[in-house]
């Protein structure tokens, strides 16, 4: 399992947001990515996901060429991000099992996941009705749900008390995987083997 | 290959199971249709007082009606996950396929309610004799299945616009005309004493080979709206 | 330059041919106005053909994701606008001068306006987006789109509804088609050749203003 990033850049007209970034992660490894808001953390995650086509440059997971592929991406990869949204009119084990149904997975039950996330007991409440650190903790639940190869973490422990940061801390270690993370904690940071700075 | 096929019927269904149950719980897209259809049909019966309507544009009326109350509701399943923000989620643990197959079910649900809503009105408030149900009922059924396919692609378009108000009629318009100009035939065609199904056929034919058309366009055009 | 000569014999040619021989249509009232068959018949010719050209560019665009091809998409629908207008003026004149009105609702008339709304809602799709990949994807996407419902508006439905225009189901001057007999070809050929001619030489001159214009931005 390898993910190389092979000369990405990133521009809009008139705005280069970064370009040259190249890296080789191998399984188990994690990448940092930090920088300066606005440097871009973002952008590139969403560019290794293949949610967003890079201005030039490719994007190689386990010896594919994921440019901008579609639906493929569901298949290895695993997001948590902070303009990621659920939906807030339903429940959460509402959600669990709409985003589970439809990534294939036919397991109902969730219970588990919930105790480990420290939502247990509230899995029937409306997504609504959750705070900031508790929708995160559920965006981790659907995220690991699919066991993702490639586990990308943009902000990992934003809205977390200290609690939350330590399961998260759990969590990315004990991934089998790839995992990319986007951050600027330094905390966080420490956790990368690999590194790559933006805005510069 | 079938094990694949009716995953991806599962996960539309899925998607489909998810929308109603947000509708239910929001009502955004029903209460907007509905309630403009019935309006505009109620506004028609009062105008046209005890007369009632001239026969042939009573068909015309009637798809006037649903022409627009489509354009007014059948957006909403696409715009509410963008102004949500859910599309990103969305995108991410759902193939296109089975979210396109999901908002199909959901908008021709959405036409099937209207239809049933509306047309009993429409025959009480506006004196509609229809001689040939078997042909009605067809040219309705047709034509709703043709909407939905058509409605499906364009709600995903404008909801990846920034202006989106009228962009919706606009943008429906020259593509539904075919299909409201064979609906209308078939429906006048119905309203003759006499009519039988076989009179209506090349308009049938029409329908369904568009129902078709646009629906598998839609369907494989869908990847490139979606994906961005 | 030699092509442009060519096409100013060729318009010259069609020009005097469709006033120097009889019309293409007798045992009607009023012939010679159907000499307007030499023009609005290939201009509506060349504003479907141009929408296809519309259509084929969107679909390369959405397999290579060459802006370039959304340039070439949005230029030939723009001229392909200007053609259609042209023909819908022509052909309500004809309409005016043999059937009374401007406007009846003849089914090729509705199909040509049909045509026209798709041109402007292609437009309106276009102004509604400001990102130029997204602008690029989305009116490729419409653009197939249009086509196919213009399919079925401009080749299914005049052949089922009764209509006016010569060659319609029910056409009061059925059994008088337009003769095309080599004389009327000896026009009407060159004619499409004049028009597309000149559609295409329009086409290319936009496309490389635009592509100079790519350049002194870049400049």
């Amino acid at each position: 399992m390898k993910l190389i990033l092979e000369n990405i850049s990133r521009s809009f007209p008139g705005r280069k947001v970064f370009s040259n970034i190249s890296a080789v992660v191998e399984k188990g490894e994690i990448l940092v990515i930090t920088g300066p808001n606005g440097s871009g953390k973002t952008t590139l995650i969403r560019i290794i996901g293949s949610l967003l086509p890079p201005t030039s440059g490719k994007v190689v997971f386990n010896n594919e060429d994921k440019q901008f592929s579609g639906s493929d991406i569901l298949r290895y990869v695993g997001i948590v991000a902070p303009d990621l949204f659920l939906y807030d009119e339903l429940t959460a084990n509402e959600n669990i099992r709409f985003f589970a149904r439809v990534s294939g997975i036919s397991r109902g039950n969730f219970d588990g996941e919930l105790a480990k996330f420290g939502l247990q007991g509230r899995g029937d409440d409306m997504v609504q009705s959750y705070s900031s650190g508790m929708k995160q903790r559920l965006k981790y639940i659907l995220a690991l749900m699919k066991q993702p190869p490639l586990l990308l973490l943009d902000e990992p422990t934003s809205n977390l008390d200290e609690q939350g940061k330590a399961v998260i801390e759990d969590v990315i270690k004990k991934h089998v995987g790839i995992t990319v993370i986007a951050t600027n904690e330094d905390s966080e940071i420490n956790y990368g083997s690999r590194k790559i700075t933006l805005g510069l | 290959m079938a094990a694949e096929k009716s995953r991806l019927g599962y996960k539309a269904l899925a998607v489909f199971v998810k929308d109603i149950k947000s509708e239910i719980r929001t009502r955004y897209a029903i209460g907007s249709i509905i309630m403009f259809a019935a309006v505009t049909v109620i506004a028609v019966g009062f105008a046209t007082g005890g007369v009632g309507l001239d026969r042939d544009l009573q068909g015309i009326v009637l798809w006037l009606v649903i022409y627009f109350a489509s354009v007014a509701g059948l957006g909403q399943s696409f715009i509410k996950e963008e102004e949500n923000r859910t599309a990103l989620a969305l995108r991410i643990y759902a193939r296109s396929s089975s979210v396109f197959g999901g908002k199909y079910l959901f908008n021709l649900m959405l036409l099937t309610a209207l239809v049933i809503v509306i047309i009993p009105l429409y025959i009480v408030l506006v004196g509609l004799e229809i001689d040939c149900y078997a042909l009605f009922i067809s040219v309705v059924i047709l034509s709703i299945i043709g909407l939905a396919g058509s409605t499906t692609i364009i709600a995903a378009i404008i909801s990846k616009a920034s202006i989106k108000g009228v962009l919706f009629a606009v943008l429906s318009f020259p593509l539904i005309l075919p299909l409201l100009l064979m609906a209308i035939k078939g429906t006048q065609k119905s309203l003759l004493t006499g009519a039988a199904i076989t009179d209506g056929l090349p308009e049938l034919k029409v329908l369904l080979s568009y129902a078709v058309v646009m629906s598998v366009a839609g369907f494989m055009l869908f990847d490139y709206v979606w994906n961005d | 330059m030699f092509g442009k000569i060519g096409l100013l014999l060729l318009f010259a040619w069609v020009i005097i041919g469709a006033w120097m021989f009889e019309p293409p249509m007798s045992g009607v009232s009023n012939p010679e106005v159907y000499r307007i068959f030499y023009f609005h018949v290939p201009v509506a010719l060349v504003t479907f053909m141009a929408y296809c050209l519309a259509m084929y560019h969107g679909l390369l665009y959405l397999r290579n994701r060459r802006l370039f091809d959304d340039k070439k998409s949005s230029t030939a629908a723009l001229l392909g606008t200007i053609f259609c207008v042209l023909a819908t003026v022509s052909g309500s004149i004809f309409a005016r001068q043999t059937w009374g009105m401007y406007w009846n609702w003849d089914p090729r008339q509705t199909s040509i306006v049909v045509l026209l709304l798709t041109y402007l809602a292609y437009f309106s799709l276009r102004s509604a987006i400001a990102d130029p990949l997204k602008k690029a994807n989305l009116s490729a996407v419409y653009s197939i789109l249009g086509f196919i419902a213009a399919v079925f508006t401009i080749f299914i439905w005049p052949r089922i509804a009764p209509g006016l225009h010569p060659g319609a189901p029910g056409d009061s001057t059925s059994g008088s088609f337009i003769v095309m007999s080599t004389k009327t070809w000896l026009v009407f050929g060159p004619s499409l050749l004049a028009f597309a001619g000149l559609y295409y030489w329009l086409y290319s001159l936009s496309l490389k203003i635009s592509g100079l214009e790519e350049e002194n931005l870049h400049v």
